[in-house]
């Protein structure tokens, strides 16, 4: 039942969790979910593999939603995050002529920032997300977070930015207005000079360029980044944390679900994708005996497979009862191996069927 | 193909593939094996978090300072595993030092001016850790040098940062390291790289990418392929259980039945969806295949590893020597 007042309920859900467990394809369902129950859903993916962005009609990158048909009462409709065309839109937003936005997206510094700059995109998938929920009146939105590389970079993404973009160095490139910021600006001369010698002067050329054209702007992304914040914590956000049974991603996945309770976030629903199925509950020793008491008999193998799947279970089992403990009882859904790829929405409509039974 | 000649084949390794693969189990099983071969190991961890340490059953995560997982290994009793972290933080202020200037390493820590420099150049992290892998390359420290690369696309960008670098930044220290780098990993006698996957249909199809983008992009030599989690063969699984249990002499208990036709059932079709992915990745990309079974086992652990390890021997055994 844990899914369901989430997708009834809230206006945004945000599924989190390491790379190779399948949040695309969970946060995929959920968004259809919300469809069929009639609400206007949208799913922000994040480099879905194809054949599940084929499925959405996704034929690559598009930040404006495309609209996936279907018989549901509610909207489907899907985007695939575009950082760069997030951050050009954001540029262009707070800018204040359209000469400053052409110098600043010209500016090869800049061109770096949405490629290199670690956070860049998490803090435009939070971007696009502020965006679909204040700006577009859609009812539910559900976003499949980056793989991130540190837990909950993207909730420090947005003010990571704006701390880059506020950065001392900054102010220091801008050039003296005061006396004493004369002094200091002696000093970080002579550090970018070295700094140019070991990276090469053109770079930091075009950096301080940047910092140039950059300038009257951060007020408008500070302010911006704070509500997008706020937005994060609100009561109508929820956080859907997706894991698998496997040891290392079920670890990774408790200390994940510790740290946003250390940020005063509940995790809101547990779902576990590819668990092994359970044919016969029951000790995979004993039956590991009856196999080898049959031995030589074609009852043999099938014993043997039973017990090797018993095994499997109780490993899962394991695993999964230390990560169920960093959340509350009852909040975790289960999703068995499925037989294939989901690569259609059919196939997403198996997912929600097991998300929301 | 002689593991020892396999594993010396070039001293630098890089095990790389998406998240979910089991890459850390993978890496250990490989330094295992190539200890067993009498090699002395060095696994070299880029993210943290990997449990790589719990796979050789030590507790805690691994540091930028060297341990000792695994020694008095192979027929020489000189192979051993060591293991530590490299991140870009540590490796520069190792850079700075080394190179004179580490009152620019203290200003550069103090004023966060790292990410300033880091976005001018990017790629500039992943070089100077990579810088540091070339350097344990070249010091003869280990006989191999396993590599755990980061998940997935980032292993891309992380591979293609030298060649990147080298288009922005043409003259300098950095210019150097990152030339020094690319000639590292372009040169097959020195690096290859192993990507591993499982026997799914999109782990393959994102290895596939992977691999041609590496190859074109990069420009690095492909060892053979590791396909993880494939269910060891189980014959006899197709008998009906009521007729195998009559001729066993033996009554089931009500729902047995039903159980052992599923779980059969369904051994059989995974199996069978396996070896199609197989079959395609072999299609799709001519390389060699490490096939590491998958374990029903209660844990995942030192024993598992070593049980992995014993298949990786095997499987690199039955690989074709190269011509020469």
């Amino acid at each position: 039942m844990t899914l369901h007042p989430l997708v009834e309920r809230r206006s945004i859900l945000l599924c989190c969790g390491t790379g190779g467990v399948g949040k695309t394809t969970t946060a995929a369902a959920i968004a259809l979910e919300g469809a069929r129950r009639g609400r206007r859903s949208v799913v922000v993916t994040i480099d879905p593999a194809k054949r599940l962005a084929d499925a959405l009609g996704l034929g690559g990158l598009t930040n404006t939603p495309t609209r996936v048909e279907g018989a549901w009462p509610g909207e489907l409709w899907a985007v695939m995050l575009d950082t760069k065309a997030t951050f050009d839109e954001l540029v262009a937003k707070h800018a204040t002529s359209s000469e400053q936005v052409e110098r600043i997206l010209a500016n090869p510094f800049y061109r770096n920032i949405s490629g290199a700059l670690s956070g860049t995109q998490e803090y435009m998938a939070m971007e696009k997300l502020y965006e679909l929920h204040e700006e577009s009146s859609f009812e539910l939105v559900v976003v499949d977070t980056p793989p991130t590389r540190r837990a909950l970079d993207f909730l420090d993404a947005p003010g990571r930015l704006t701390r880059f973009l506020d950065h001392r160095l900054y102010k220091l490139l801008l050039g003296p207005t005061r006396g004493y910021l004369r002094a200091v600006n002696v000093a970080a001369q002579a550090f970018l000079r070295t700094v140019s010698r070991v990276v090469g002067s053109e770079v930091i050329d075009d950096a301080i360029a940047f910092f140039q054209a950059f300038e009257g702007m951060e007020q408008g992304f500070r302010a911006r980044a704070g509500r997008v914040l706020e937005l994060l914590s609100a009561p109508g956000t929820g956080y859907v944390l997706v894991a698998s049974p496997r040891r290392d991603t079920a670890e990774e996945a408790a200390f994940f679900a510790g740290k946003l309770r250390a940020n005063g976030i509940p995790v809101d629903a547990l779902v576990v994708n590819r668990v092994h199925p359970t044919f016969l509950p029951g000790d995979a020793a004993a039956t590991r005996e009856r196999a080898d008491a049959v031995a030589g008999t074609p009852l043999a193998p099938l014993l043997a497979n039973l017990a090797d799947f018993q095994l499997v279970a109780a490993r899962e089992d394991e695993d999964l009862a230390r990560l169920a403990g960093e959340v509350e009882a009852g909040l975790l859904t289960r999703v068995p191996f499925l037989p294939d790829d989901v690569h259609d929405l059919d196939g997403l409509a198996v997912v929600a069927g097991h998300l929301f039974r | 193909m002689d593991p020892v000649q396999f594993f010396a084949a070039s001293r630098l390794v890089i095990v790389a593939g998406k998240g979910g693969v089991g890459k850390t189990t993978v890496t250990a099983a490989l330094a295992r094996a190539a200890a067993g071969a009498g090699l002395r190991v060095l696994v070299v961890e880029v993210e943290g978090r990997s449990g790589l340490a719990g796979m050789f059953g030590l507790p805690g995560e691994l540091s930028y300072t060297e341990v000792s997982l695994l020694r008095d290994q192979g027929p020489s009793g000189q192979g051993e595993v060591r293991a530590r972290t490299l991140t870009p933080d540590e490796a520069l202020s190792e850079y700075l030092h080394d190179h004179g200037l580490r009152r620019l390493s203290h200003r550069l820590a103090r004023t966060g001016a790292l990410d300033v420099v880091a976005t001018a150049a990017p790629g500039i992290q992943d070089i100077l850790v990579l810088g540091k892998v070339k350097q344990l390359e070249r010091s003869g420290t280990a006989d191999l040098v396993l590599l755990d690369a980061p998940a997935a696309g980032h292993a891309i960008s992380f591979l293609r940062s030298a060649r990147g670098l080298l288009d922005a930044v043409h003259v300098g220290p950095v210019a150097t390291q990152a030339a020094d780098v690319l000639e590292l990993l372009t040169d097959p006698r020195r690096c290859s790289v192993l990507l591993v996957t499982l026997p799914e249909e999109t782990p393959v199809n994102e290895l596939i990418e992977t691999a041609y983008s590496l190859e074109d992009q990069v420009g690095v030599h492909l060892g053979p392929v590791v396909v993880n989690g494939l269910y060891p063969a189980l014959g006899g699984l197709d008998a009906d259980p009521e007729a195998a249990a009559a001729a066993a002499g033996v009554t089931l208990l009500p729902g047995e039945v039903d159980a052992l036709r599923a779980a059969a059932a369904f051994r059989t079709a995974r199996q069978g969806l396996q070896q199609a992915q197989v079959e395609r990745l072999a299609e799709r990309l001519p390389l060699p295949q490490v096939r590491l079974p998958f374990l029903f086992t209660p844990d995942v652990g030192p024993a598992e590893a070593a049980e992995l390890a014993v298949a990786v021997t095997r499987e690199i055994g039955a690989l074709a020597a190269p011509a020469s």
